[in-house]
């Protein structure tokens, strides 16, 4: 088989890590938000809460199942697909993996079990706790992993002998120069996520007349929440991008379509980059733009891919368009929540049906900004996965490209049955909506007797199908 | 130092790996054992009797996985290509039935979901034991580097490996069913198991013998003296366990049936241990050829001396607050 094995193994982690993503950027955000309705119950003992609480843990039960077990997945393929790079980042980054393991999934997952069983066994201080608990496990796991992904984007605090990286500095390594920045920015950007998913819903159910009273709860906790949270990811997108352009010029150079180095530069609205002509076609521009936001300044030198041979060069099509896409989003979002506050004010935000639409229609707009901005960072990466350390061509396992191709051919078809089936059952949940407890846990627990009117109950609410 | 940390870092993820194969072994045997349920109402039941645990057992997995990478970075990098196919099968398996314990409470075609459940627990369990086969029998290195082939890991032994963990996690399962459920389905167990402790007995046994005959190592290491005066009451007390088990599986006892499986699990481990100890990549790479550097090792090791007494600490609250029988019917959420 002539297939570069190279690229497989790309296309494979790519396709499985793609997929994984779209899962935390949910549940780090949901997490947080049931926390809160919890707060907001047990502070004011209102029902609409409790209830909220629960309808959103069903959907959370869901999502983060998917988010697991696609998970574990991806800490075995460092080593199956990449394990040149396991053997060459082990000593400095494994560490992190395994202090986001401790930390962070113990905590996420033994909590889960009582946020979705335990409501009858525990007093509801406890239930609440719980849910904070797989929140800040969430967010944890945020912290460690992206602190592994920054190291790899601008490794620091370790010293390199024969090939192999070696910790000297674990706080400079932990807390590398782009780490701060990426935690801000994905974290952000998972509540924003969120944030969008229950407008969304809320939207949904106010255009069709039911839930009301809990759609009106989700849409002001929500609005309220993306008008701070949506203008504040484009200061941090800026100050991020500062932080890029400072370790990683080319990326940036691929993200703006630069490609005369050195020059003062406009900011490209679209573009068609062209690595072989090394020039743009179709260039529609704000002059000096680009000078403007990198540099602060009306002819500040912004870099260009020339000034790098090609073979150093990142990928510039995905790079660029995945940095448009983002941003394009963002601007959405900005307007989105701005003027959802407008409409708060006017008393209007309940049935300005148009409005209303766009939002119940626009619940993927923080997944697609999520996916595009990783699609930025790591394409806008290569040549190297340890930038300046390692190659990516150099950091494959010894695997015959037939196993590559047979394997993501399966994770292909299983992955599409399975996220096919997990929005479709989300999809549906979110249908059925939040729903007063007719039934409580107390079915089949060993003190209380079962009661005749449960399995009633049952089917009043439609449990089982 | 350069000689303890990496036994320390053994030990260690020995105990992990010891966990996750009696934590989530049981999860997955209930899997193993759900074709056999009659109705709904009993898959109901057997499913709750898990559900809350299934997340936090399979995290031993990853600590396993990451531990493994952490500690002895060079053997992560040679053990996962060699075991490329039987460990993506694996992890799709563990996403199937993973995913199962939700979308079967909120899909229409329970049957699907069901089977996927099943099938996804007994083929995460084969291939545990192929990689563990795989393991026992050697990887081909040359350079530090996996160089053998994509099929290495397939041989009749490999393949012994897998129906025995499938047939030990079943036995798992069914003693844990005796413990944590009532009516039919701990009825069904209770005779389920007996059957299953025989079939995992002739495995064991099959094992034991086939690989003092294949590997002169291992021969080695079980037969010569003074080894053999230290060693022989591993299998005597595996012996005594198996009886006592028999016994009272008999008897109206709920909770000695699991116990005693475990017991059996971690002598049927140990002995493994003993056969490989000290290499981590049998035949030629030890724990000290594979180790990260010391500075990485203590790093982890003080974060893990911390934690894992809090992790297990609370680990233990959550089987204490699911404490009980589960009924048949009962669901979820």
């Amino acid at each position: 088989m002539d297939i570069d094995p190279v690229l497989l193994a790309r296309i494979q982690f790519a396709f499985t890590v793609t997929f994984h993503i779209i899962f935390p950027s949910f549940t780090i955000g949901l997490s947080a938000y049931i926390a809160t309705l919890g707060f907001m119950w047990l502070r004011t003992d209102d029902e609409r809460y409790h209830r909220l609480m629960r309808f959103w843990t069903t959907i959370f039960a869901v999502s983060f199942a998917m988010g697991v077990v696609s998970g574990i997945v991806l800490s075995y393929q460092f080593g199956t697909n990449w394990s040149r790079f396991s053997l060459v980042s082990g000593n400095v980054i494994g560490p992190l993996i395994g202090y986001e393991v401790l930390t962070a999934f113990f905590l996420e997952a033994t909590f889960l079990g009582i946020l979705l069983f335990g409501f009858n066994r525990v007093p509801p201080w406890l239930y609440v706790l719980s849910a904070a608990i797989v929140a800040i496990g969430t967010a944890t796991s945020a912290f460690w992993i992206l602190s592994a992904n920054s190291w790899m984007q601008t490794p620091a605090g370790h010293e390199v002998r024969d090939g192999i990286a070696y910790p000297v500095d674990w706080l400079a390594v932990v807390f590398n120069p782009s780490f701060p920045y990426r935690f801000a920015h994905m974290l952000n950007a998972a509540y924003l996520t969120t944030g969008f998913v229950v407008i969304a819903v809320a939207a949904r159910y106010l255009l069709a007349g039911k839930h009301i009273e809990d759609a009106k709860v989700m849409m002001r906790m929500g609005i309220g929440l993306m008008a701070v949270l949506a203008p504040l990811q484009l200061f941090i997108g800026d100050q991020h991008g500062l932080n890029t352009l400072k370790h990683q010029p080319m990326k940036v150079a691929a993200m703006e379509g630069h490609w005369d180095d050195g020059k003062p530069a406009d900011f490209h609205i679209f573009a068609w980059p062209d690595e072989k002509a090394e020039r743009n076609w179709f260039e529609v521009s704000i002059p000096r733009g680009s000078s403007l936001i990198l540099t602060h300044s009306w002819d500040g030198p912004v870099p260009g891919l020339k000034a790098v041979p090609p073979d150093q060069r990142p990928p510039v099509l995905n790079v660029f368009f995945g940095f448009r896409i983002m941003l394009a989003i963002g601007f959405y979002m900005i307007a989105a929540a701005l003027f959802g506050v407008f409409l708060w004010w006017r008393d209007r935000l309940f049935d300005t049906d148009w409005y209303l639409r766009i939002l119940s229609m626009t619940w993927w707009s923080g997944f697609v900004a999520v996916i595009a901005g990783w699609v930025v960072t790591e394409s806008g990466r290569q040549p190297w996965v340890i930038f300046g350390l390692l190659r990516t061509a150099d950091a494959i396992s010894p695997v015959p490209a037939a196993s590559l191709l047979g394997t993501l051919a399966l994770f292909v078809v299983c992955y599409g049955i399975v996220f096919s089936m997990g929005i479709y059952y989300i999809n549906r949940l979110i249908n059925k909506g939040p729903q007063d407890r007719v039934l409580d846990d107390s079915v089949g627990l060993p003190n209380r007797p079962l009661s005749a009117a449960e399995p009633a109950a049952r089917d009043a609410i439609g449990r089982g199908g | 130092m350069e000689w303890y940390l990496p036994v320390i870092w053994a030990a260690l993820i020995g105990t992990a790996v010891a966990l996750y194969v009696i934590l989530d072994g049981f999860d997955l045997g209930v899997g193993v054992l759900f074709p056999f349920a009659r109705n709904e109402a009993q898959r109901d039941q057997m499913m709750r009797s898990v559900a809350p645990f299934w997340d936090g057992n399979e995290t031993w997995l990853v600590l396993g996985g990451g531990g493994l990478w952490v500690a002895f970075p060079a053997a992560y990098a040679i053990i996962m290509p060699a075991m490329y196919l039987p460990v993506i099968v694996m992890l799709l398996s563990l996403v199937f039935r993973g995913v199962a314990f939700e979308f079967r409470l909120v899909s229409d075609n329970k049957p699907w979901w069901n089977f996927a459940f099943c099938f996804g627990s007994v083929l995460a369990a084969f291939s545990q034991g192929i990689i563990l086969g795989g393991l026992i029998q050697g990887i081909t290195v040359a350079d530090r580097q996996f160089a053998g082939g994509a099929f290495d890991w397939a041989t009749p032994f490999a393949l012994l490996c897998g129906v025995s963990l499938v047939a030990g996690y079943a036995l798992l399962g069914s003693t844990w069913l005796i413990m944590k459920t009532e009516g039919e389905v701990a009825v069904r167990a209770r005779r389920q198991a007996k059957m299953l402790l025989l079939i995992v007995l002739a495995c064991m046994a099959a094992v034991s013998l086939y690989t003092p005959f294949a590997f002169e190592r291992i021969a080695q290491r079980w037969f010569s003296l003074p080894n053999f005066y230290f060693l022989w009451p591993v299998p005597v007390i595996t012996a005594l366990l198996a009886f006592g088990l028999w016994r009272w599986l008999g008897q109206e006892r709920d909770i000695a049936p699991f116990a005693t499986t475990v017991g059996l699990f971690i002598l049927g481990y140990l002995g493994l241990v003993i056969s490989s100890y000290p290499y981590l990549v049998p035949p030629s790479l030890t724990i000290w050829d594979t180790a990260a550097v010391p500075a990485s090792q203590i790093f982890m090791l003080v974060g893990t001396l911390v934690l894992l007494p809090i992790i297990l600490a609370y680990i233990v609250f959550v089987y204490w607050l699911f404490r009980g029988k589960v009924r048949e019917g009962e669901a979820y959420h």
